[in-house]
């Protein structure tokens, strides 16, 4: 296996709130492949955002983060400011959910898009506008010439994504995260942003990183999956391992609550993700869980090699094939 | 833009004629004017006071009595002051260039101070600094410009004097009383207590525009997006961030400095500084009709000017507007 250009070793995010401490991701390891499309699944409030805008850099003030974020030799936890600025938007860059506010309304989207490339290189302001309308292009804006002289509010929601993907992709990153880039856009357009997504690493040689909570999406692009919960990775598979044999309680709720053709009923999961400022003890997932048992309380569960899964359930190896 | 702009001038014009309408029968019902005209002249014969009336277009009928005064205003045969003795015109261009050059002052030193200020709490909110500009703001804003005019006139002229045995501001005036010609010195110099005062408002008023407005473009998803590019922080914030949050402080303030034209009467009358506001309270107490309608004229027209100013202002600076 290749060695991985994004490595998470043990990561701790606490936000200080008036209410105390929250931990909002609670140790966890993860590794992202050159050139591979990883999928983050979990529900709102599962850490899985906060992640990734830790490694970027770009959480509030009152987030605390330990651990270690590795990014192609560079260590993103604790690094200057200096350091991450040189890194964002060159080695590792982020397309956010909503395409309608992730660009700035008052300048225009050619300049949005040069001012990444003349943020890392010595380009010219008029090359870094040839560049821009060429990336405009690339993720499959008609007419870009034009269209890179209007603004924002001009575009379509899919086309402000395909302009936010032009930007991540400026400087040939070496990982893309895509935090729910399809999950503001209409169904329609899904498949087409997650068809530009597709291209753009195929083209670029991009690792990407896809977070979301919708397991359909994570189905037709990615080929791993980590499955997040309450701060923790609680499986990590193939995506074909992870439909067909999904090990950890939590991840077979997911796919039962998820429309199949053939399936007549959703089961959804019942109740509510935990309180992250005073999560349960032990397994988090036990409040909601089937199986749980008194054992479940004793101590968190680590991520074991079972099959070709890995999963965090002290059951699980009962479980299969149930 | 220019279609726009030449559209609302022409749909000043009707506005115009309406609102001063409005003035003209407020006034007539407020003031009284012939009876004000009897009051200040016990023995002008019934001819001089039928001139009285015509001149100014009082008649009994309101409509035919504005058509009247509107004729002479427009053919710029504007009647005397009450008494018949002083033009109307030098007195009020006098007033109106004295209380610009005030305004002109204030509002430039109190916007470009209150940005300053909110600039610098927004920056971290619920900090030592936020907290200390918004108790500032709160009191500048609390502070009644009677009371701030009243307590810089005690501290620069009155104890000063006592200690230093000399006043470092003048308290009144334009000049000091006899003084004739132009010196830029002297003006300044009395300026500088009245523009404190104004000033000290519009310094609150911005503060909190500022830092309310700054903070909601803050947090917005674009400066992450901005954050996410590598760029500095500085960058981040000047070019992302102030030039949206000034959108919405720009506009108010075309609106606000348009309403300050007549609306230093307070500060204007406490300084005895002879610009819009003390003209029109001492026309006002006299009920000098010919004096009271050009001023309410140019109140009028500068509201309008300045609404429009703050729509092109709006459009200028937000691509999303557009004005059609």
């Amino acid at each position: 296996m290749t060695t991985p250009v994004l490595q998470i070793r043990d990561l701790k995010v606490t936000f200080t709130t008036p209410l105390g401490p929250l931990v909002a991701v609670r140790g966890i390891d993860l590794d992202v492949h050159p050139g591979e499309m990883t999928a983050v699944v979990g529900e709102s409030g599962s850490g899985k955002s906060v992640t990734f805008l830790a490694a970027m850099g770009l959480l509030p003030r009152t987030a605390t983060v330990e651990g270690s974020v590795m990014l192609d030799g560079h260590q993103l936890v604790g690094a200057s400011p200096k350091l991450l600025r040189s890194i964002r938007g060159r080695l590792l860059s982020m397309i956010f959910q909503d395409p309608l506010s992730a660009l700035n309304p008052v300048h225009r989207i050619g300049a949005q898009i040069s001012e990444m490339l003349r943020a890392h290189s010595s380009m010219s302001e008029r090359a870094a506008r040839i560049r821009a309308v060429e990336l405009l292009e690339i993720v499959g804006i008609p007419q870009p010439g034009d269209r890179a002289l209007q603004y924002p509010h001009e575009f379509s929601g899919g086309m402000r994504q395909r302009v936010v993907i032009a930007m991540a992709i400026a400087n040939s990153p070496k990982v893309l995260i895509a935090d729910e880039p399809t999950t503001a856009l209409d169904v329609t357009v899904q498949a087409q942003i997650l068809e530009v997504i597709q291209r753009v690493q195929a083209q670029f040689g991009t690792a990407v990183v896809l977070i979301t909570h919708d397991l359909g999406v994570v189905a037709r692009v990615c080929e791993r999956v980590n499955v997040m919960y309450a701060g923790r990775v609680v499986e990590r598979a193939d995506i074909g391992t992870i439909f067909d044999e999904p090990t950890h309680p939590y991840t077979r709720g997911l796919l039962a609550s998820l429309p199949q053709a053939g399936v007549d009923r959703l089961v959804p999961i019942a109740g509510f993700p935990p309180n992250m400022l005073n999560p349960p003890t032990g397994c988090a997932f036990r409040t909601r869980c089937e199986h749980a048992m008194d054992e479940c309380s004793q101590r968190l569960p680590e991520l074991e090699q079972l099959g070709s899964s890995m999963t965090a359930c002290i059951r699980a190896k009962e479980l299969v094939g149930r | 833009m220019l279609r726009f702009v030449l559209r609302r001038l022409a749909w000043a014009v009707p506005t115009l004629f309406l609102v001063t309408f409005l003035v003209y029968v407020a006034l007539r019902i407020g003031t009284n004017p012939v009876e004000s005209y009897k009051r200040i002249n016990p023995r002008a014969t019934p001819a001089k006071i039928q001139q009285y009336i015509e001149v100014n277009g009082l008649d009994p009928n309101y409509v035919r009595g504005y058509f009247r005064w509107l004729a002479n205003f427009v053919t710029l045969d504007w009647p005397r002051s009450i008494k018949g003795s002083r033009e109307v015109w030098p007195q009020l261009k006098d007033a109106l260039a004295n209380t610009l050059r005030l305004g002109a002052a204030a509002s430039t030193v109190g916007i470009f101070f209150g940005l300053m200020l909110g600039i610098y709490a927004a920056l971290r909110p619920g900090g030592r600094r936020d907290v200390g500009v918004n108790t500032a703001a709160f009191v500048g804003i609390s502070i009644p410009p009677y009371v701030s005019a009243i307590l810089l006139q005690l501290v620069f002229a009155v104890y000063w004097s006592r200690w230093f045995g000399a006043t470092l501001f003048p308290t009144s005036g334009v000049y000091p009383p006899g003084h004739t010609g132009f010196n830029l010195f002297l003006m300044m110099k009395h300026m500088v207590l009245p523009v404190t005062v104004v000033a000290i408002q519009i310094i609150a008023v911005y503060a909190r525009y500022m830092r309310s407005s700054l903070l909601d473009v803050l947090s917005s998803e674009y400066m992450r997006t901005a954050r996410s590019k590598g760029i500095s922080e500085r960058r981040v914030l000047f070019k992302h961030g102030l030039r949206n949050a000034l959108i919405p402080v720009v506009t108010i303030a075309a609106l606000d400095v348009g309403s300050i034209v007549g609306g230093l009467i307070i500060t204007e009358n406490i300084f005895s500084y002879p610009g819009m506001g003390k003209y029109f309270l001492s026309s006002f107490g006299e009920g000098d009709f010919p004096l009271l309608m050009p001023w309410m004229v140019i109140i009028v027209a500068s509201v309008l000017l300045f609404n429009l100013l703050a729509d092109v202002s709006y459009a200028w600076l937000d691509p999303r507007i557009r004005l059609e």
